[in-house]
């Protein structure tokens, strides 16, 4: 009992070969979106890669990557065997390769669909990888003159005001680190002195920060120094005040935007996985075709396609008993060797879905 | 003596139909591409008109687009009467407009090239547009309170941020404006009362800048106020801080945005302009070969294509008799004289 068998007349081949053709170069141009939409996702990565403590979250575009390359080359070769499937003497070459072929577009599939489940999984390893980077980031912000550290400054300057956001939680982190480097302390003046022996550190903290963390959308110019003391400024209210600078924490606001880009590349890789899945199917069904007026005498009579020859638990079991024999051809056995050429036999009689078999269908 | 003669032969004619027919698919992508970069400058300038006091002057973008569409058009039916230049009896109903349409073609190519050159003067305009409007944007910085220019503060702090300038011509343009508002002013503090007391307007002024002035570069935490008092600062001199503040002035900044824009969008156009002429003399080619056939009824006879009839300077000559002619004849007759002949 053949799975989901159709009547193929030879005009309904020829209609088929040539919708395939068309759809496999679909294929190959949503490839090279999928290979492209890759690099940018790897590209944005690495823009930010100096916030970012480690590198797992690229698994997403490299994966993405590779299966858009991948899908260019099995999508070109699917072409191929549509345009020699019209011409009887061509397409018997095609025959050892189309299990292979079926076997990598479905494993391009998989990938894709695991490409979309990484990048939901993923989200809390990239949480982790900002917080440790944004940590290191504020800590040596004021190092300009270390090199290797000499660009934190600029980088988190330049992160604060493009994504609209203030230290890792929130603007008090700035509170707990010394951001002003030593060059510029005067360490003769009272007020610097009592604010190094305040903490266990030595460290010249202050209720102040950087200026990237103001918000322009403020009615009143920033204020950045003494924010916890509301009588240094007229008319302040330390509680209150919610536009003078940024509420947003950096960590959250590039989580969002990350998340975000990759949430709308989920429906562009879902519509590829099905346009690969169509192809797959669809190539299938002109193999069968193709192979079953070969076999008959009339060449331009009509044919039955399939997508498998036997149902799907006798296929399975077909599979099973292959496999088995296969290991145990692996062994070195002299007594199994003269039994199991016998058994895998009537099996390969029988089995003319696979590419192996294949070369012997035209004979018998 | 026809200007540039040619010899035609069937096949030559075809194949110069061909050629100047994909060509003005060309010239059609080409007029697109004008009216794009005319919206794309009108919405740039949209964008920063806040920065020019609201009245900077679309006339160029305006005639970008107006120039692409009737490209775009007049391509399109030149494409139309080479594809048919190849059939007789289709060019038959064309040919009687085909000179007019060179002549509107060629004073077409010069409205283009006129636009051309606009492109590269309107940078003068500009440049007093945006210092007028900067400067008044400038004052206007603390009104965030006042409808109407409560967004000017967000506008200027962004467009400093991400044209990295300060002030007008300079950063010392905020020293002599008052940008802090009267409502963050304690009016009883000793130092305020000062300030405001130092000057004719009773103004608030200070030696600061907005905080958007700030060069992320800048090794030290930003300077923005008391910034020509050395002492207020630990190991700071005013006269040789480079990376504190941006040393570029807006104005400038802007003028450089728009001025790169308006220098590609004239070469672009003058691009357009050469190709506009190439399919102009390649049409007047097609259509004096199909008019001078040596035998008017075998189509594989031989002809010759011109640009010009006559030289350049009988061609000239002809011109100013008939608008000599025409300007007689419109004159009223008396006794039935002076009818317009064509010499």
């Amino acid at each position: 009992m053949r799975l989901l068998k159709m009547k193929f007349t030879q005009q309904r081949q020829v209609r088929l070969a040539q919708g395939l053709w068309l759809l496999s170069w679909l294929a190959v141009m949503c490839g090279i979106f999928v290979f492209f939409l890759g690099l940018y996702l790897k590209a944005e990565l690495l823009r930010r890669a100096e916030v970012m403590d480690n590198s797992e979250i690229h698994v997403v575009p490299n994966i993405l990557m590779m299966v858009g390359l991948a899908s260019i080359g099995t999508n070109w070769v699917a072409s191929r065997v549509c345009q020699d499937s019209l011409d009887m003497s061509r397409f018997p070459r095609w025959k050892a390769f189309l299990l292979a072929w079926f076997v990598v577009a479905t494993l391009l599939c998989f990938l894709l669909l695991t490409v979309v489940v990484l990048s939901y999984a993923l989200q809390g390893s990239l949480e982790e990888s900002l917080k440790v980077g944004l940590r290191n980031g504020i800590r040596f912000y004021k190092d300009t003159d270390v090199p290797g550290r000499c660009f934190q400054k600029e980088t988190i300057d330049h992160l604060q005001m493009e994504f609209r956001c203030c230290g890792n939680n929130n603007f008090r982190d700035w509170f707990e680190v010394q951001w002003v480097s030593n060059r510029y302390l005067d360490f003769t003046s009272k007020d610097i002195k009592d604010r190094i022996r305040s903490n266990v550190d030595g460290r010249y903290l202050l209720d102040g920060v950087p200026f990237s963390c103001c918000n322009p959308a403020s009615p009143r110019p920033c204020l950045q120094y003494r924010l916890t003391d509301n009588s240094a400024h007229h008319s302040y209210d330390y509680q209150s005040e919610e536009l003078n600078l940024y509420n947003r924490g950096c960590r959250k606001a590039l989580i969002d935007y990350y998340m975000g880009l990759m949430n709308s590349t989920g429906p562009g890789v879902l519509s590829v996985i099905l346009i690969q899945m169509s192809v797959v199917l669809s190539l299938r069904y002109l193999q069968t075709a193709v192979e079953g007026s070969l076999a008959l005498e009339d060449p331009e009579g009509d044919s039955e396609g399939y997508i498998l020859e036997k149902g799907l638990k006798e296929t399975f079991e077909d599979l099973k008993v292959k496999v088995l024999t296969f290991l145990k051809f692996g062994q070195v056995d002299p007594s199994t060797a003269q039994d199991s050429p016998e058994a895998s036999d009537p099996e390969k009689a029988s089995d003319n879905t696979t590419g192996k078999a294949a070369s012997t269908t035209p004979a018998s | 003596m026809a200007l540039m003669l040619v010899k035609f032969d069937l096949k030559k004619r075809v194949k110069l139909a061909q050629t100047v027919w994909f060509m003005y698919w060309f010239a059609v992508m080409a007029g697109v591409l004008v009216f794009s970069m005319g919206l794309f400058f009108k919405i740039e300038l949209r964008k920063r008109s806040e920065l020019m006091d609201n009245n900077e002057s679309h006339f160029l973008p305006n005639l970008l687009i107006l120039m692409g569409l009737i490209a775009c058009g007049i391509n399109a039916f030149g494409g139309k009467v080479c594809y048919d230049s190849l059939d007789p009896v289709k060019f038959a109903k064309w040919k009687p407009m085909l000179k007019n349409f060179l002549v509107f073609c060629v004073g077409f190519n010069a409205l283009l090239f006129v636009t051309a050159l606009l492109c590269f003067l309107m940078r003068i305009p500009l440049q007093f547009t945006l210092a007028e409007g900067l400067r008044n944007g400038m004052r206007f910085y603390k009104d965030t309170d006042t409808p109407g220019r409560c967004y000017m503060k967000r506008t200027l702090d962004q467009m400093q941020m991400d044209f990295r300038c300060c002030g007008n011509d300079n950063y010392r343009d905020w020293f002599e404006i008052q940008w802090v508002s009267n409502r963050y002013l304690d009016f009883s503090a000793k130092e305020v009362k000062d300030r405001i007391g130092s000057n004719v307007d009773g103004q608030y002024l200070m030696d600061g800048v907005p905080f958007s002035c700030c060069n992320p570069s800048s090794p030290r935490p930003c300077i923005q106020i008391q910034m020509t008092n050395n002492t207020a600062h630990y190991s700071y001199d005013h006269y040789t801080e480079e990376l504190n503040v941006w040393s570029r002035g807006c104005s400038e900044a802007l003028l450089s945005y728009y001025g790169g824009m308006l220098n590609t969008i004239g070469a672009l156009v003058l691009l357009v302009t050469l190709l506009e002429i190439g399919v102009t003399i390649g049409l007047q080619y097609v259509d004096s070969s199909l008019s001078t056939l040596a035998n008017p009824d075998d189509p594989e006879s031989e002809s010759e294509g011109w640009i010009l009839e006559k030289t350049v300077k009988e061609t000239f000559t002809d011109i100013m008799a008939k608008m000599k002619a025409m300007g007689k004849g419109s004159k009223v007759e008396e006794g039935g004289e002076a009818v317009a002949t064509v010499s």
